[in-house]
Order: structure tokens, then C-alpha cells, then sequence
């Protein structure tokens, strides 16, 4: 399991904080940029290719906007862990191969640290060996977002009709 | 409908099960339903599914059940709206897209004015207040642009069937007091996240006696509850409402919650609600207006698909007149963006444009505009009061200003004293 280093944010993180609407004009790499700027100006900047996202509860409450799950796999967010999610935001995060992580004690997580993800057994593994345990999802989605999303999903399938045929 | 041994359904599982070639679906199952109706815009839809499609080849699964509305970028204002809304109107003639609405007004008020909505549809959006549709008896949530790429070429899409959260308001409304209050009050009780993506459902006799607009704002604001779906059983009222639209021979006979059915119910007095004002930054900061002391106002600013249909213009109007305002006070700015084309000529027919000009009311296009910060000028610093749906920290476009959500009624009263203002002292 590879350790990943977390980013601590508080609760209801909303879309608007993810992908501001002054910015949605522009292209996905762009509205990563000021991603999480009100919140966190550094993060768009100093965010590593798997780092993981530790929040409150409500994480992504507001607008259908995908590019709010978008920016996070942009910047190469590995996963976010968070008690709770918008519902909507759940989806489109899955639909964009971004893995969310419904974890009660999320709050637990600290600034920095470095945890793994041990996904057949539902928990985030601590340094020390704490194991957060994590809500259990659905077998089709986690092979969504293990294909990358629906899209490259959607790519496979229709490519192996063709080849089918 | 419903068979002698089938079990006791929600209006939700109802509507899902039909959708899903079922006699009846069970709370928590993961169910594959066909789609009636897909509707985006033009910041969701052709600029993030045209490249999208090309990538796969695939064609659009039914084009009749598609419906494109340009509301978030009209009227173009820069280079890069202009490229947006290109994209759109060059898609939608490519495709031959026989339900196209361009600067016609928001997608939610537009959708059932141009008669696309009816009880027992399964209908998605590419808009996170797509919870609207369910004001007529159909189930309708919002979905993202990669979603709604697997309905438009599938033409299905998968749903855990919800829990039905039944939002029972007994009694009646008093004057000045709105579905936007009833929503604001839900929402601080319950907060954001509150609804948890399960169905609600509005009912009882308050409910009942609500305009199809008034009903429309409860549903649409189940967005901020966190709810998938904003359920109304349809009635008389929305018999007429569709009528109106041109939709005739409509079924309601069945679409309601058996008596049976569990669901968590949740009880509110209607004639003890007060006028509700949810302080900046999120709809969860809700409380009655008289917490509001002499919080000074210096923009007023009624819009949105939840706060600028026409029942909320005739709100606001009301206030104007019963006050008999010849002008507003200095330092006070009433801006106004009717939802739709069809709801302003009709505000214009009734004198209710002109009274607003005449206050000095700015009227803006009928468009998303500054109520997703996508157009519009908020200026920064302001205390904004606002008939909108989300006052998050920036959402407006300035993130200085400090948004108050309320009712039209609140809006325009608070415009008049330039202060936040009970439109009950006005109407009285």
C-alpha cells in the first residue's frame, strides 16, 4: 500500500469552493488552479499527485458542476476521506474516476500526515496503525472508478461491442 | 395502480418503479430507470457532452427527449460566453434538436412552460436545482455533465431508491409569508446536508393551497437540503397549472403516497411561521427576520429560477403597492431578473414591470445571471438581500459581499427600509 499525505479541510466544502463560478468559463486545468483558493490559497498549488483530502461532513453540498470532483483529479487527488457527501456530488465524483471515502471519524486525520488505503478492507490505516474504518460501495461503482470514470467505462464497453460484432 | 397484495410505496418509489419496468421497488436497492426526459443547458450540456460523444462516437440515444436551454450564459458578455453559447446553438442544429429554448428564460421555470413536464416522468438535469420538476408530480434530479453523457447515449441511468422524508405543513400561510420561508425554515432545521439525497416530500394543507410557482420553489430548493428529489403529489392545481402549458389529459390518479408506506414524517405549523431570512454565508443560517435588527441593506436583488417567477414578481409588487413607493431610499439598489420570457411579458401585461421600473428597479436579462456569479455586478462589500437559492461566500462573484436569502415579499420590504425589513409591517 503507498502512503499518501493528507490535506486537512473543515466541513461543508461547497462547489462553489471547489470550481468557482467565475472561473467555470474557463477550461479544467484553469478552474484547478483556484481550487480551493477561499479556503486554502496553497492547496492548488503545493496539492502532490496522491495526496489524499481529509474533511467534515457535507463535503461538496451545492451545484451539480462536476468540475468541482473534476479539479481534484486534475491536481491528482488520490481520495477524499469525509464523513459525509452531497449526495450529487457523490455521484459525479465516482463518474469522474475521483474516489470518496465515507469515513465517520475522518475528523480523526491530521494536517500532513501519512496514511494508506486499504480498500478490500474498508479503512484508512494510519501510521500507528489506526485503522478508520469506511463505509462500503457499491462493487459497480468502485469498478468505475478504478476504469477511470464512466467515460473510459463507457469507452471500454463500447469498444468491446464493436470488436463483439 | 396499485394491486391488492403490493406493498404500501412512496410517491418516490412509485414514480421510480414505473421507471424501472417494476411493480414496486424497495428502499435502498440500486435500480436501473429508463429516462423520459433529459434536459441541460448550455454550461452543462453541449460544450462538456459534444467532445465527450465524439471521444466515444456515439450517437444521442432519443432526440425527443432532450431538451437545451441557454440560460447561464446569455446574454453573452465576453469572448469566452460567446464561445459557450456557440457550441450550444452549433450542437443543437447539427443534432436537428427538436426542443431548443435560447434566452427564453431559466431551464427550471422554462422546462414546464413550454409543457415538457407531467406527473410519473423520470426526468435528470444537468443542474443541481433539477429538483423542481418533482413540483409536478415527476421525478427529476440534477446529474453532472459526465452522467448525463451515459443517459444521453444509454438513455437509463442507476438510482438507490430513497427514503421518503415527508414534510407535512398543517394549517395556512399568513399574508406575507412564502413557500421561500417555508424552504429557509426547513433548511436551518435540517441543514445542507439535512435531506441526506433521500426523496422528500412535501404535503398537507399548506402545501395544497400553494400556486404550481410557489410549489415549484419548495421542490427547487430541495437542492439546499441535500435531497435527490422534492416531491409534490399532483392535484387540481397541477392539472391547471399544466393545462395552461398546453399539457392535457393528465393522470394524477395514483401519484401519492399510500397510506401505509413508511416514511419518516416531519411536522410544521404553517400560520406560526414567520418570515425567515438565512444570513451569509449558506441557507442553513436561518432565522425569523425579527433576529435581523437594523441590519442595513444596499442591494436588493430578486432572480433566480427560486425567486423570480411570476408569483414572486406579483409578491414583491405587492409590497411596492400596499406601501405606495414612489421611489427607494438613497444607497438602495433593486435589481431584477425575471426567470422567464413568458413569466416578465406577463408581469408586464399586469403593471408589474413598470411599478419596478419606476422605483428605480434595474431590470436584467432573463438569465442565470448573478445569481450563479456567471454574469451580473454585485459590488463588493455590499449587504446583499436576495430571492436566490445559495448565499455561499463568493457565489454572487464578489466575495466581500455578505448575501441574505429571502422571500420576495422580505426582499422588497427590506428594499424599501433599506434595512432588513418584516413585509408584514408593509402589508399590514
Amino acid at each position: 500500500m503507498s502512503a499518501h499525505t493528507v490535506w486537512k479541510l473543515g466541513a461543508d466544502i461547497d462547489t462553489d469552493q471547489l470550481a468557482p463560478g467565475a472561473y467555470m468559463k474557463l477550461g479544467l486545468s484553469d478552474i484547478a488552479r483556484h481550487c480551493l483558493e477561499g479556503v486554502r490559497p496553497d492547496f492548488a498549488a503545493r496539492v502532490r499527485p496522491g495526496d489524499v483530502i481529509a474533511a467534515g461532513p457535507n463535503f461538496g453540498i451545492g451545484s451539480s458542476r462536476e468540475q468541482a470532483a473534476g479539479a481534484l483529479v486534475e491536481l491528482g487527488v488520490r481520495a477524499v476521506i469525509a464523513p459525509s457527501y452531497s449526495g450529487l456530488y457523490f455521484r459525479n465524483a465516482f463518474n469522474l474516476g475521483l474516489l470518496l471515502l465515507t469515513c465517520p471519524q475522518a475528523q480523526l486525520l491530521e494536517e500532513g500526515e501519512s496514511i494508506a488505503l486499504d480498500l478490500p478492507g474498508r479503512a484508512v490505516v494510519r501510521a500507528d496503525g489506526q485503522r478508520l474504518a469506511c463505509e462500503p460501495i457499491p462493487e459497480f461503482l468502485l469498478e468505475m472508478v478504478q476504469a477511470g470514470g464512466l467515460l473510459a467505462q463507457l469507452k471500454q464497453r463500447m469498444q468491446a461491442k464493436r470488436e463483439a460484432l | 395502480m396499485k394491486t391488492q397484495d403490493a406493498p404500501a410505496q412512496t410517491l418516490a418509489q412509485k414514480l421510480i418503479a414505473r421507471a424501472a419496468g417494476r411493480e414496486h421497488v424497495a428502499v435502498g436497492e440500486i435500480v436501473n430507470c429508463q429516462v423520459d426526459l433529459a434536459m441541460f443547458h448550455d454550461s452543462s450540456g453541449p460544450r462538456r457532452l459534444k467532445p465527450m460523444l465524439e471521444e466515444l462516437g456515439a450517437q444521442v440515444w432519443d432526440k425527443s427527449r432532450i431538451v437545451l436551454v441557454m440560460d447561464h450564459y446569455v446574454p453573452e458578455q465576453d469572448d469566452d460566453s460567446r464561445r459557450i453559447v456557440r457550441i450550444a446553438r452549433d450542437w443543437a442544429r447539427e443534432q436537428q434538436l427538436p426542443h431548443v429554448y435560447d434566452g427564453q428564460g431559466i431551464c427550471h421555470v422554462v422546462l414546464p412552460q413550454k409543457g415538457h413536464l407531467r406527473p410519473g416522468l423520470f426526468c435528470v438535469g444537468g443542474d443541481s436545482h433539477s429538483p423542481t420538476g418533482g413540483a409536478f408530480g415527476a421525478y427529476m434530479f440534477g446529474i453532472g455533465s459526465t452522467e448525463m453523457l451515459g443517459v444521453v447515449v444509454t438513455g437509463q441511468i442507476w438510482v438507490r431508491v430513497p427514503q421518503t422524508l415527508r414534510m407535512r405543513w398543517d394549517g395556512r400561510l399568513v399574508e406575507g409569508v412564502s413557500a421561500k420561508d417555508m424552504m429557509l425554515h426547513m433548511i436551518g432545521r435540517f441543514g445542507m446536508n439535512g435531506g441526506q439525497y433521500q426523496a422528500v416530500e412535501f404535503c398537507g394543507e399548506a402545501v395544497r393551497a400553494l400556486s404550481m410557482q410557489e410549489r415549484m420553489t419548495l421542490s427547487n430548493m430541495s437542492a439546499e437540503m441535500g435531497a435527490q428529489a422534492g416531491l409534490i403529489a399532483p392535484d387540481e392545481v397541477t392539472r391547471e397549472a399544466l393545462a395552461l402549458a398546453g399539457v392535457h389529459e393528465v393522470d394524477i390518479e395514483g401519484w401519492e403516497t399510500d397510506e401505509q408506506a413508511h416514511a419518516i414524517v416531519h411536522g410544521f405549523d404553517a400560520g406560526a411561521l414567520s418570515p425567515q431570512v438565512a444570513a451569509p454565508h449558506s441557507p442553513a443560517n436561518t432565522r425569523a427576520v425579527d433576529q435581523f435588527g437594523d441590519t442595513a441593506v444596499q442591494v436588493a436583488y430578486i432572480g433566480a429560477c427560486t425567486g423570480a417567477k411570476l408569483d414572486d414578481l406579483r409578491a414583491a409588487a405587492q409590497v411596492f403597492e400596499r406601501a405606495g413607493a414612489q421611489r427607494l431610499p438613497d444607497g438602495v439598489r433593486l435589481m431584477v431578473a425575471p426567470a422567464s420570457q413568458q413569466d416578465q411579458a406577463q408581469a408586464e401585461s399586469e403593471g408589474i414591470m413598470e411599478r419596478l421600473r419606476g422605483l428605480g428597479a434595474q431590470v436584467l436579462p432573463t438569465a442565470c445571471g448573478a445569481c450563479s456569479g456567471y454574469g451580473g455586478s454585485i459590488p463588493d462589500g455590499a449587504n446583499v438581500i436576495a430571492t436566490t437559492a445559495r448565499n455561499f461566500k463568493g457565489r454572487m462573484g464578489s466575495a466581500t459581499a455578505q448575501v441574505y436569502l429571502a422571500s420576495p415579499y422580505t426582499v422588497a420590504a427590506s428594499a424599501l427600509r433599506g434595512r432588513i425589513t418584516d413585509p408584514r409591517e408593509v402589508l399590514a
